[in-house]
């Protein structure tokens, strides 16, 4: 019985910690550093004044931490905001799609490995919320949710702007989880494991997926099968990225809310906390997206270099508190992703509604297929004799050739233009 | 009407791809980041930059010193070197501005004053600086040039009544101004 009840109360504690002590408030962090990064990328100096305001408790100097604090300054003004609710909507449904689109960023935080197991007082527990076995296809499965959240949106807000934003992202979320969930297929092959936390073990052995440069904690050139491997996984990698930019509606896929053309998008009819949950998932949905990538392309919590067993055996007394080492490993890779993240906003320009189509579907779609069989041809390579190798990799040439043929007529002749 | 055919620039393989520029732009981007957290942005200098990008920071550092001689801030009354208020209160100003922010009460000078030849000045003369537009008509269309845009722009208040300039406010900014007009001067 006591034992339920201290298994209970770890479970607790870490949903608790991961979800609103780790995730939650990267949220507001990477608000701030879009904002700051933004800036300095435009000549700009951004937010940096909000901080403790001392000179009204009768110091000399206000103290501003660079604006650090200005996402809670934020996050007030969106608080104390009236939420109006407009009189032609459907109440339930608006009432409904921000936890729609906030909910699932958050449950999906429940797979991603934080770091190996740690060691605190006698107990050994792992620093994932729940370590199952089927990492990836639970947050594939929970995170498409969000497209349901967004169309409750456009649709129950009862207006137009908002509706052409909803059916928008409707689609563009169903055509890119296609190749989102493609594109991994080699990396798993290649693992062997949808559980999460094994991949990034196996990585933080065997060397990273993009970096494979040591085997069994020291550095040496990977054999000729990993390194072959190495170009399928850079394919996945990027349809990966591209995928996880459009699921989130990042720029440069950010159609369902584009300023330009939809006023604000799904969320124009929202305002206050109801707005700012819409903007939480969408942020959430980001820390989560670069959480993945690093999980399964880039080492996850794995510090690489053959470091890692040093790490992992990290221990004081009896606390063997490497994990929390790995950890900041992890939330440190997360950080630069999300700052690519935002490098990426500030620099590509957005892409035109078919165009976004045409990647998904003509491109993205083919060169995924295509790869997973790059990927098993590989991966198969040992167990085959040489005349099989071949007809495949001839057969992989004619099937890639035919796929470009196809995709080159059915695109229409570019039309004259006349002015 | 005629007609000029266009046709869409060729791109080559490198272009359809699209990474490439993709790459270029990243580069573009962290070097203007680079640039502007070194302070060495394009245009920093001449800007007096505060160090982060071309941006000065402004309640510590301000653009006065940088200000155009035809810069319009604050519209001002003047007084010439002898002490006279210039305006006659002729109330064309009042009648010329476009969003009606002068109001001006005229009065007589009485006839012991020295001035007595002026005939008239205004008890009263209010500029409503919320309305105030800064287009400086009313100094383009004094007769007697009491009425100056002077280079003040930071007017602030916590009440629309601190934001009306009334006459004392409005001498006290304009200061003395010297020379042109002279034409009251008992000399003459």
């Amino acid at each position: 019985m006591l034992d339920i009840l201290i298994n209970l109360a770890i479970i607790v504690t870490k949903i608790v910690f991961f979800t609103f002590l780790v995730v939650l408030p990267l949220v507001p962090l990477s608000v701030y550093f879009e904002r700051r990064f933004s800036a300095i990328i435009q000549d700009r100096v951004g937010p940096n004044r909000v901080g403790i305001p001392l000179t009204l408790f009768g110091f000399k100097k206000d103290f501003h931490f660079f604006g650090l604090i200005q996402p809670i300054a934020d996050g007030l003004k969106l608080f104390l905001k009236e939420d109006f609710t407009p009189d032609h909507v459907r109440k339930v449904f608006y009432w409904l799609a921000p936890a729609l689109t906030v909910v699932p960023a958050l449950i999906t935080v429940c797979v991603v490995p934080f770091g190996p197991d740690v060691t605190l007082f006698g107990r050994t527990e792992k620093l994932v919320i729940a370590d199952i076995d089927v990492g990836p296809l639970f947050v594939f499965a929970i995170s498409s949710l969000t497209v349901y959240g967004i169309t409750l949106a456009g649709w129950s807000s009862n207006s137009k702007f908002p509706f052409i934003g909803g059916v928008r992202s409707t689609a563009q979320m169903i055509s890119y989880e296609i190749c989102l969930g493609l594109s991994i297929i080699p990396v798993l092959l290649y693992f062997g494991t949808l559980n999460l936390n094994q991949i990034v073990q196996h990585q933080a052995d065997n060397g990273w997926l993009l970096l494979p440069f040591w085997t069994d904690g020291s550095l040496s050139l990977p054999d000729l099968q990993t390194a072959l491997f190495w170009i399928p996984a850079f394919i996945a990698f990027l349809i990966f990225t591209v995928s996880i930019f459009a699921e989130t509606n990042r720029m440069p896929f950010d159609l369902p809310e584009c300023e330009t053309e939809l006023v604000g998008g799904y969320h124009t009819e929202y305002s206050s906390m109801k707005f700012a949950m819409f903007f939480m998932g969408e942020y959430a949905a980001m820390v989560i997206g670069s959480a993945l990538i690093i999980t399964l392309f880039l080492g996850g919590w794995s510090a690489g270099f053959g470091l890692d067993a040093a790490i992992a055996n990290f221990s004081i007394g009896d606390f063997q508190i490497g994990g929390f080492i790995h950890m900041g490993i992890f939330l440190t890779k997360l950080l630069v992703f999300i700052l690519f993240f935002i490098l990426v906003r500030w620099t590509v320009p957005r892409f035109r509604y078919d165009q976004l189509m045409k990647l998904g579907w003509v491109i993205f779609f083919e060169a995924a297929l295509i790869n997973v069989f790059l990927a098993a041809l590989i991966l198969a390579a040992p167990t085959m004799t040489a005349a099989i190798l071949i007809i495949g990799f001839i057969l992989l040439i004619v099937v890639t050739a035919a796929v470009i043929w196809v995709a080159k007529i059915s695109e229409p002749p570019a039309k004259i233009l006349r002015a | 009407m005629p007609t000029i055919k266009l046709t869409r620039p060729k791109l080559d393989a490198g272009e359809k791809i699209y990474f490439g520029a993709l790459i270029k732009g990243f580069f573009l981007t962290m070097k203007h980041a680079v640039k502007s957290l070194r302070g060495k942005s394009y245009g920093a200098e001449g800007l007096a930059s505060s160090g982060l990008g071309v941006t000065m920071q402004f309640p510590e550092q301000r653009w006065d010193e940088h200000m155009p001689e035809y810069y319009r801030g604050a519209p001002t009354l003047v007084t010439d070197e002898q002490g006279r208020e210039r305006c006659v209160s002729c109330q064309l100003c009042e009648f010329i501005c476009p969003p009606k922010a002068i109001k001006i009460t005229p009065s007589e000078i009485p006839s012991d004053d020295k001035w007595a030849k002026v005939e008239k000045r205004p008890l009263e003369f209010d500029i409503d600086m919320i309305r105030c537009i800064y287009c400086g008509m009313c100094e383009e269309v004094c007769p007697e040039q009491a009425i100056y845009l002077r280079k003040d722009y930071l007017i602030t208040g916590t009440t629309r009544k601190d934001m009306v300039h009334n006459k004392k406010k409005l001498y006290e900014i304009g200061g003395v101004r010297v020379g042109l007009v002279n034409k009251w001067n008992e000399l003459k």
